[in-house]
């Protein structure tokens, strides 16, 4: 099918700003975005810089803004986005980071944040030669909040995020979130303590975009919700 | 401008056997990872299915079970000595990998709970056993975010996103690698005392495959330029299920829970093949008997793909067949194997719950890499002569554990057992060892006259054309089933994109971030693979494991029970070979 791939370039090196760029492709109607891209990128214009790794929405590299919405390129299908895009396909770098060259961002201040919330199991008992026993409904409650891969496609569409790059953001909450509701882990006043900060959990507005735009499918919302309670009532349930 | 650093210990590779080997290097000696991915993108947090531990949390289990299934399941050409090691170690990596704050999936009692998976039997009655460690069907991105959430923990040094191209090698030392940081395109010397070597598989030589476009062989491409040795190379595994044209992986968990392979016919093909282990027989036979069916005619429509069904009312009729007693519902595999029904569902457009999944093999890991000792010593030769300083570990290496096939979860086995085994031997090395002078001038030149002849060529020729060949002509030559006219072909198809290589130049000429420039390198590293795989699959005129020949059909002991070695010394390739090391496992045939 015809497809006009409408990206927003930026070369630091050669342009004073961004600006965009169109694109007339032929492709299969459920080739993937990040196909898409190729496709450009071996035979149009081998300057255009991504970054991509497994192409099948595990690794988190590809997050990029997709007519408007926080998607990861190998994951979202031309077609679907001619439709939503009424015969148009935007790409453009996710919002709220620096951008360093075309779809490539600095990664550095959203790193920065997990890192804050202690990202890590923490328990200094000796665990004996076996592992930890753990039932399986202990196990379930943090199930959801496990299947984080980092690609920021969360934290980059939260308003809260593009007004305060200060903000921990949905996905370091999520992390914690992980970790605070692990019963194996003793650091859940220590994460609490972070998260209480002007810049941590109450910048929320709960706006939903970061649920909307998880492609791991986390209810984000409803996990930063669980952690609002949890530093409200000191109860970790 | 090439920028300068100094650190005890290199790791390369930032994905499970980089991480543990990290890991355990920091904590006695100053460590830096380098890596040409943020360290949570790397390939193993794409496996799924589970890590294989002779527990016995389910039933019975012994690690002597798991070495046996393992010498078995790699046609007998894997180095037993080291096999034994990586299957009782492997009890105590999972246990570890708990307490490091890995969550896995829990039994009624909280243990870890586990799973059947390929190949893994109780020796006593041949039945499949539930070894495989597994966190839903994500099991290698758990590992993968628990190594790194621990790396952080101990404040290990990373440079993220700067892509290794060159070993610093002089007199059978090595020294420390050359970088390029795709963030600024400069050259960056890394010297090191010891350096360890995990970057993981090299797939993308194949078009239909599972690896990332990431894997693409960088670093023992790097070995060979520095004209040391491979071992292993014609063995590549073709797992049985990719997804039907993309090669994206769907579990062996899926037909750990159950799941069966169905051919046009709506037969159960391996039950006629493999009738006790059926569709859980190791992955090279699945993948020959579904081309065999294919080829025979009863591929899906007469085309070259057939099904895996793993609608629940199918698993439970075969269950009974089995005399199984264990029955399942849709709701039990949205639980056991969130991910690969999600992949299925969008990328295929077919639901696993109600309809059958078509798929077809895909190239899948490297059984072959940088040769090693069970110390994870790099060797210089098939001597056994060890490159002082230099390491390898996980996937890029062969110690050989995996033989001429890996088992389902072995992988994981492997990088986690041999990271931490690199990791501690390295940090011995540094403890001991002094640094050795480097020529600071002149250590980039190698590495910097790469770069430059892509920057700067003038040639005609395209880089994303020469790699689109490679890969089709790989997949019609070098795949599933071989032959030596076919290998033949393959070796001089291979040496003419290497000519048309010389004459590609970068499109892109800026410094930051020049993917273009870096894409164009990992081709050159790509031929370089697929030309010694090619011929040293021509070489082994025999079938075994993952290779196979059809003018060779059967494995020949007398011949060929030996690892091939290849080198290439003023461009003519070499081929040596060592002896498989036997302990308590003698050949026999392989029957399941």
């Amino acid at each position: 099918m015809k497809v006009c791939l409408k990206i927003k370039r930026f070369n630091p090196e050669t342009d004073k700003k961004p600006y965009w760029k169109s694109y007339e492709l032929d492709l299969e109607p459920k080739d993937r975005i990040l196909d898409a891209l190729h496709e450009v990128k071996w035979t149009l214009d081998g300057t255009l810089s991504i970054r991509r790794s497994c192409a099948h929405g595990v690794c988190g590299s590809d997050a990029m803004r997709i007519n408007g919405r926080n998607r990861l390129a190998c994951k979202v299908f031309v077609d679907d986005e001619m439709a939503f895009g009424k015969g148009v396909i935007t790409v453009e770098p996710i919002l709220g980071l620096p951008v360093i060259k075309d779809m490539i961002v600095d990664m550095e201040p959203f790193f920065a944040h997990y890192r804050s919330i202690m990202p890590f199991l923490v328990n200094d008992t000796d665990p004996g030669p076996r592992e930890r026993l753990q039932s399986s409904e202990d196990r379930v409650r943090f199930d959801d909040t496990t299947k984080c891969i980092l690609c920021a496609c969360c934290t980059t569409s939260c308003p809260s995020f593009w007004a305060r790059g200060d903000y921990v953001g949905p996905a370091a909450i999520v992390q914690a979130h992980r970790f605070i509701f692990d019963t194996r882990d003793h650091a859940a006043e220590e994460r609490l303590q972070v998260l209480s900060d002007p810049n941590g959990l109450w910048r929320c507005r709960t706006v939903f975009n970061c649920t909307e735009a998880c492609p791991r499918g986390i209810q984000v919302t409803k996990a930063i919700g669980e952690v609002k309670d949890a530093l409200r009532t000191g109860v970790i349930a | 401008m090439v920028h300068h650093h100094q650190f005890d210990a290199l790791v390369v590779g930032g994905g499970g056997a980089g991480l543990m080997a990290a890991l355990h290097a920091s904590k006695r000696v100053k460590t830096a990872v380098i890596s040409k991915l943020y360290p949570t993108r790397s390939h193993t947090g794409t496996a799924q299915g589970g890590i294989g531990a002779a527990l016995g949390n389910m039933e019975p289990d012994k690690w002597e079970w798991h070495a046996y299934d393992t010498v078995k399941g790699g046609d007998f050409l894997s180095d037993q000595d080291a096999v034994d090691i990586m299957c009782k170690e492997a009890i105590d990596a999972v246990i570890d990998l708990e307490h490091l704050g890995l969550p896995f999936d829990r039994t009624p009692d909280g243990k870890i709970s586990q799973r059947r998976f390929g190949g893994h039997t109780n020796n006593e009655t041949k039945k499949p056993v539930m070894r495989a460690c597994h966190a839903a069907d994500r099991t290698g991105h758990m590992i993968l975010q628990t190594l790194y959430q621990n790396c952080i923990k101990n404040k290990v040094t990373f440079f993220d996103e700067f892509q290794v191209i060159d070993l610093l090698i002089d007199d059978g030392k090595c020294n420390g690698v050359v970088a390029v940081c795709l963030a600024t395109g400069e050259l960056h010397v890394f010297h090191s005392k010891g350096t360890l070597l995990a970057t993981g598989g090299f797939g993308k030589m194949w078009k239909v495959t599972s690896n990332a476009h990431s894997l693409t062989g960088d670093l023992p491409a790097a070995i060979l330029r520095r004209q040391l040795p491979l071992e292993d190379m014609e063995f590549f595994q073709f797992h049985p299920t990719g997804v039907y044209k993309l090669g994206i992986l769907l579990s062996e968990a899926a037909r750990g829970e159950g799941a069966v392979f169905i051919n046009d016919k709506g037969e159960r093909f391996m039950a006629r093949y493999m009738p006790t282990m059926k569709d859980l027989a190791p992955r090279d036979i699945c993948s020959r008997y579904i081309y065999k069916e294919v080829r025979e005619g009863r591929g899906i429509g007469g085309k070259d793909y057939v099904y895996l069904d793993f609608r629940p009312d199918q698993i439970n009729k075969y269950f009974e067949e089995d005399g199984n007693t264990k029955r399942i519902t849709a709701e039990y595999l949205e639980t056991r194997l969130p991910d690969i029904i999600e992949f299925s569902r969008v990328y295929q457009g077919v639901d696993p719950i109600t309809q059958p999944v078509p798929i077809q093999p895909t190239a899948h890991y490297a059984m072959g890499g940088i040769p090693t000792n069970v110390d994870t010593e790099v060797l210089a030769d098939a001597s056994g002569k060890t490159i002082e300083g230099l390491y390898a570990a996980g996937e890029v290496a062969c110690v050989s554990v995996h033989g001429a096939n890996r088992l389902g979860t072995n992988s994981l086995v492997d990088l986690v057992v041999f990271g931490k085994i690199g990791g501690i031997k390295m940090a011995d090395y540094c403890e001991r060892a002094s640094f050795r002078a480097i020529k600071k001038e002149t250590a980039a030149d190698f590495a910097q006259s790469q770069i430059d002849v892509l920057r700067n060529g003038k040639g005609g020729e395209d880089a994303a054309k020469i790699r689109k060949s490679l890969q089709v002509m790989m997949d019609d030559n070098v795949g599933v089933y071989r032959t030596g006219p076919g290998l033949e072909a393959a070796i001089t198809h291979i040496r003419e994109l290497q000519a048309r290589y010389k004459n590609v130049a970068a499109k892109d000429k800026g410094m930051l971030w020049n993917t273009d420039l870096m894409e164009a390198w990992e081709l050159g590293a790509l031929l370089d693979l697929a030309e010694v795989t090619a011929v040293s699959a021509l070489a082994r005129q025999e079938s075994r494991g993952g290779h196979f020949r059809e003018d060779f059909p059967t494995r020949n002991d007398a011949d060929f029970l030996k690892h091939t070695f290849v080198t290439v010394k003023n461009g003519k390739i070499e081929l040596s070979s060592k002896p498989v090391t036997i302990t308590r496992y003698k050949p026999e045939e392989r029957k399941y």
